[in-house]
């Protein structure tokens, strides 16, 4: 937080804060109806707070849509709950049960619930007529993200096509659209693993207790460490032991590995990054895992 | 194999290190993609994961060496032609500093990328090759840099490992860039032997180069002095959202938010609302939930007026006796960035600060060879990925400065309305 400044500099993490409000101001300002996905994840709580600093002491003037995957950890879901009450901001739950249910996505038992959470992403955004979304995306996780703009124009498929990017210049964003296209708004782009973690440790917020050290009864499969549940039934060979662990990104129980650690404070959490060998989806998400252009087919047919 | 780490002694530095934004320019034959690998592999800021997929595809393709240009290749398309297409944005950090690279692609088609890229930048690091000397690509990067104000400039002469590393080389290669540079809005200039395979001169100095005795790559980057290239003198706060809780805790709360573009804005300062020339104070500026005592580029906060004067997202809050005169006749050297060529009589939207209007093309004046600087005032219209000066008429007033005095209150975009397009990027010229 700026105190006073003879020599008017600013640290890197308050230029990063400024200009996610300004991407936030910006969006409310030219798009007609944004909402926020908001995963209960450690980025899209920096985007909440960042969003909350943005329109203070006004209330943040649009919802937030979390999809749930019908495999989220509970402690993720109560996270939510309290930064929703405490803000006072609408949440909208778009279920991929219900999305199978109603026939939107096709749960063919093989596909993962991360791929089935496009569709239902996509029919949330549609059916209730969102011009933009904000999502938590670094453009340093992945190769293909690195190419991300703030302001992503989605077409009315809600597809992404990386030749056909709007060149985004100084921080003069277009927020034009057509009838049926929408915009993915990335305001924390130009923020590192290390930057996320450092501003949650400056602020002092409130993350789900999973990403610091607990105990936690769990297998190993594909090298990555999952978790005993109902969702997760163990295979042949597999067995289930008590861990001393904690997770470097939420999402799908199913698929999210987590890290054998004692980090239990955020400083002893950044040390452990800074001396991570490896990235965070690397190390626990299987969904990225599958090819090396996975991310980018995602990101085409609608992912965040 | 390297690890990442931040010199980590379990508080990161983070917080109070400062941000360097640095554009690369150069051909995949200049070895830029390398360049960035090796900037990041000697930073530590590989992950061994990134590292064997680049160590498994070098090998999958039988190479002896691994790639490091893998890295950075992203995009499919891109790995499968082996460039560049669009702009990358990646991160390092050492100790001292945070930064972010616009990676940009260098060939001829691509000038609009590499406009893209040094709009938001620092620095421009251009790169040639040795043995090749300057080449009209380096010429039109330095061009391009130049006019977009970028306020230093690095020249990196890669792959001296492969001229025996000879003195007599880059002094040729330095000597012509130096001169050429005096044609250039080029404030600072530094001109650095490197070798970006073996690692020469990029972070660690290079024992085959004894004859030179300026900076390490990295030691540049590190070190050059950004802070002062801010206006801190002339007040500028586009208008961006008006924040109004109209909660019961907040009732008569009234405030303006924005991101600071110029100079320095204080509690008591007298002010003027532009384009309504409405006078009041500050009467205090928040950010979130505590007032702070001054504000400066490149913060973004909340400003409270003392009077109740009508403040809308599209003005400006500036000095009484210092702001911005409105106007709608606009001169501005515009890169064009859509294959349909601008012509006049043309009418687009422009977005300037957070003011959006319609603007009419009343003339293109000429178009400027990026090459030899030539000013071609037979051809009227500009074709993708050219750059020429334009006059516009707008239907609203800008509350604009020359871009060089201040690239946020000098820069605007034009969009096409039936596509919403981004198809410009205009720097407005002094005396318009």
């Amino acid at each position: 937080m700026p105190e006073t400044h003879a020599d008017y500099r600013l640290s890197q993490l308050d230029q990063l804060e400024a200009e996610s409000i300004h991407i936030f101001r910006e969006v409310a300002a030219e798009l007609e109806k944004p909402v926020l996905m908001f995963s209960g994840g450690k980025d899209s709580i920096v985007m909440l707070r960042l969003a909350e600093k943005a329109f203070y002491p006004a209330k943040i003037p649009f919802p937030v849509l979390q999809v749930d995957t019908g495999y989220d950890f509970p402690e993720v879901l109560s996270c939510r709950d309290s930064w929703v009450d405490r803000l006072g901001v609408r949440l909208i739950v778009a279920s991929v049960e219900q999305a199978i249910a109603d026939g939107v996505v096709v749960d063919d038992g093989k596909t993962s619930r991360n791929r089935l959470q496009i569709g239902t992403l996509l029919n949330a955004i549609e059916s209730e007529g969102f011009t933009a979304a904000f999502g938590g995306g670094r453009r340093d996780e992945e190769k293909a993200r690195a190419k991300e703009r703030v302001y992503s124009h989605r077409d009315e498929f809600g597809q992404w096509d990386p030749k056909m990017q709007r060149p985004e210049l100084w921080s003069l964003y277009n927020g034009r659209l057509h009838e049926g296209e929408h915009m993915r708004i990335f305001p924390i782009s130009n923020w590192t693993e290390l930057d996320i973690w450092d501003y949650i440790g400056r602020e002092g917020i409130e993350i789900p207790s999973i990403y610091y050290s607990h105990q936690r009864r769990v297998f190993l499969r594909d090298g990555m460490l999952l978790s005993e549940s109902d969702f997760n039934p163990t295979r042949g060979g597999e067995t289930v032991e008590e861990r001393t662990v904690r997770f470097r990104t939420v999402g799908d129980l199913t698929l999210t590995g987590c890290v054998e650690s004692t980090a239990s404070t955020i400083p002893e959490i950044i040390a452990e990054v800074a001396m991570s060998t490896v990235t965070e989806r690397g190390a626990t998400r299987g969904d990225d895992r599958f090819s090396e252009a996975a991310m980018e087919d995602r990101k085409k047919e609608g992912y965040f | 194999m390297s690890t990442a780490s931040q010199e980590s002694t379990g508080e990161s530095t983070a917080t109070n290190m400062d941000l360097l934004r640095f554009a690369t320019a150069g051909s995949v034959d200049d070895g830029k993609s390398t360049l960035i690998g090796r900037l990041l592999l000697d930073s530590k800021s590989i992950f061994s994961d990134q590292m064997e997929a680049v160590e498994a595809t070098s090998a999958s393709k039988g190479y002896d060496y691994t790639d490091l240009a893998l890295l950075t290749d992203g995009l499919r398309s891109e790995r499968e032609q082996g460039i560049t297409i669009d702009v990358a944005y990646r991160y390092f950090a050492t100790p001292q500093r945070k930064f972010i690279i616009a990676d940009t692609p260098g060939h001829v088609q691509y000038t609009r990328n590499m406009v893209t890229g040094a709009s938001t930048s620092d620095l421009g690091l251009v790169l040639v090759d040795a043995r090749q000397g300057l080449t009209e690509q380096s010429r039109r990067h330095a061009v391009i840099l130049s006019l977009l104000r970028v306020p230093h400039l690095v020249l990196a002469v890669n792959k001296m490992d492969l001229v025996d590393f000879d003195q007599a080389t880059y002094q040729r290669i330095h000597d012509e860039f130096t001169q050429f540079a005096t044609k250039l809005n080029i404030p600072d200039l530094e001109v650095i032997p490197i070798s970006a395979l073996q690692g020469d001169n990029v972070v660690n100095r290079s024992e085959n180069m004894s004859w030179y005795s300026g900076p390490t790559l990295m030691h540049h980057l590190e070190n050059v002095h950004v802070a002062s290239d801010r206006d801190l003198i002339d007040a500028r706060f586009p208008v961006q959202y008006v924040v109004r809780p109209k909660s019961d805790a907040h009732h008569d709360y009234r405030g303006f938010g924005g991101q600071v573009a110029g100079g320095v804005l204080k509690p008591g300062d007298e002010v003027v609302v532009l384009p309504s020339g409405m006078t009041s104070t500050i009467e205090g500026i928040d950010l979130f939930d505590k007032e702070v005592p001054e504000a400066f580029p490149p913060m973004s906060v909340t400003v409270r007026l003392t009077d109740d004067v009508d403040v809308s997202r599209g003005d400006m809050i500036a000095r009484v006796n210092n702001a911005p005169k409105p106007s709608q006749d606009i001169d501005a050297m515009v890169c064009w960035m859509t294959t349909a060529p601008l012509k006049p009589r043309q009418k687009l939207a422009i977005k300037h600060t957070t003011r959006t209007g319609r603007a009419l093309v009343k003339d293109i004046q000429y178009r400027l060879d990026v090459n030899t600087l030539h000013r071609d005032q037979e051809t009227k219209e500009l074709g993708v990925n050219e750059i020429g000066r334009v006059q516009l008429r707008t239907t609203v007033p800008l509350l604009a400065d020359p871009y060089s005095k201040n690239r946020t209150t000098g820069s605007f975009i034009l969009i096409d309305e039936a596509t919403g397009v981004t198809v410009g990027a205009g720097m407005i010229n002094s005396g318009t």
